[in-house]
């Protein structure tokens, strides 16, 4: 029964009969070709992550909506020690995150006097961990995968955000921050049909975004999948060696994506072989460290602290990448 | 009626603008419209979610792009003739 409901709604078995149907009585191909095989995933995987993503981020709009930043605010004040660093990072994972929002955000939480290693932790969970990846890692992995996937990265915004505590950075915020005051924070109380109207008008906003993003990541996943041989990609990245899941990091990093457009490329990826702590180490490099969130970030910490939280998110990254190869294959 | 529309410029920002002037048109209020897009100044208000909407000074809104017609009721809500 729980091998039923995976296979038809999450990894969605009876639409990738349909693509090949498609592929077949409508575009004359032949199934058992490269050119087919191209086609039917093509068509699978972008019907799939489309239907994914606005069921996901509408529920998702819902949820957060219970969870503005205001209230987590609140929520982590009086915390200390490594219990406010697990609610920061469990927070980080059911708030929207996107680059833009870091720094009102990180104010807010400074400003109201919040350990700034609660702060990190709250800063590396949310856009790493959330309930879309969760249910996209299930969907083209299984949910090993996806639970493995979620407590590390939560492991890794505690353990961060309380290193960074123990090594008292609270003078390499930015000076400006310093100076400010904490202002009452302005919140109110949605009505339901608010709430939903938020899910579409969020579903609208992403869906508008990341499209193009969804197309090429399928796109070059399609191409991985039946055109490029084994052996290269093999030689490359599989080999289940330390220096592939460095490489994967490196490679993640300048990449700007959310999790919606690297899972076609991973799960091609995954198909030829490459061992998945190598892309697991890849995906979480691409949510977590992207060029423009570090600019972001740059505005409101000095250069010392900035350093030192992409160090931690590296080494973070590589140990995960490093033990899931080693454990779960 | 002081208006403020408080966002760093991106696509909801924009919308919001939309709504709120649509919104004035209908109601036809003498109004003054103000766009503050400094991170440190929205932060004055209280806002950590942008795009918000600020009337006389009062964050009404803040995180969301509310309907025309709900703007409409904020702005009657914070006449005093009213």
């Amino acid at each position: 029964m729980l091998t039923f409901i995976n296979d038809q709604l999450f990894r969605m078995v009876w639409l990738n009969d349909l693509a090949g149907w498609i592929v077949q009585t409508i575009f004359k191909l032949n199934l058992d070709e490269k050119l087919g095989q191209s086609l039917q995933f093509f068509i699978f995987d972008t019907v799939k992550i489309f239907i994914l993503l606005s069921v996901l981020i509408f529920l998702m709009g819902i949820i957060q909506s219970y969870f503005p930043p205001e209230r987590t605010k609140v929520l982590l004040g009086g915390m200390k020690g490594w219990k406010g660093n697990l609610l920061g990072a469990l927070i980080g994972t059911v708030t929207p995150f996107c680059s833009c929002s870091s720094i009102p955000i990180f104010i807010g939480f400074t400003t109201a006097g919040l350990p700034i290693g609660v702060t990190f932790s709250f800063l590396i969970s949310s856009p790493m961990v959330d309930i879309a990846s969760i249910i996209m890692l299930m969907s083209f992995f299984g949910w090993k995968v996806a639970i493995m996937y979620v407590l590390v990265g939560l492991m890794l915004a505690v353990v961060g955000g309380t290193v960074i505590d123990k090594l008292n950075m609270n003078d390499q915020v930015q000076d400006y921050i310093r100076d400010m005051e904490e202002e009452d924070i302005f919140s109110e109380e949605l009505t339901f049909k608010q709430r939903i109207d938020f899910g579409i008008e969020q579903v609208k906003e992403v869906a508008g975004k990341v499209w193009p993003y969804i197309l090429i990541g399928v796109a070059i996943g399609a191409g991985i999948h039946n055109w490029v041989p084994q052996s290269y990609i093999q030689s490359a990245l599989g080999n289940n060696n330390v220096i592939s899941v460095f490489l994967a990091t490196l490679i993640g990093i300048p990449i700007y994506a959310d999790i919606f457009g690297v899972l076609p490329i991973a799960e091609a990826l995954f198909s030829k072989g490459v061992p998945i702590g190598t892309l697991v180490a890849f995906m979480m490099a691409v949510t977590t460290l992207s060029l423009p969130s570090l600019v972001m970030l740059s505005k409101v910490v000095k250069p010392k602290l900035l350093g030192i939280f992409i160090l931690i998110c590296l080494i973070g990254i590589l140990s995960i990448g490093i033990s899931f190869n080693w454990f779960l294959i | 009626m002081i208006i403020k529309i408080l966002g760093p410029g991106c696509k909801k920002c924009e919308k919001l603008e939309k709504n709120t002037k649509d919104a004035l048109e209908t109601l036809s209020v003498d109004f003054e419209l103000v766009k503050i897009t400094d991170s440190i100044e929205i932060q004055k208000y209280g806002v950590m979610r942008t795009p918000a909407l600020v009337i006389n000074d009062k964050v009404v809104v803040s995180g969301r792009v509310p309907k025309t017609k709900e703007i409409e009721k904020l702005i009657n809500i914070a006449t005093p003739e009213n």
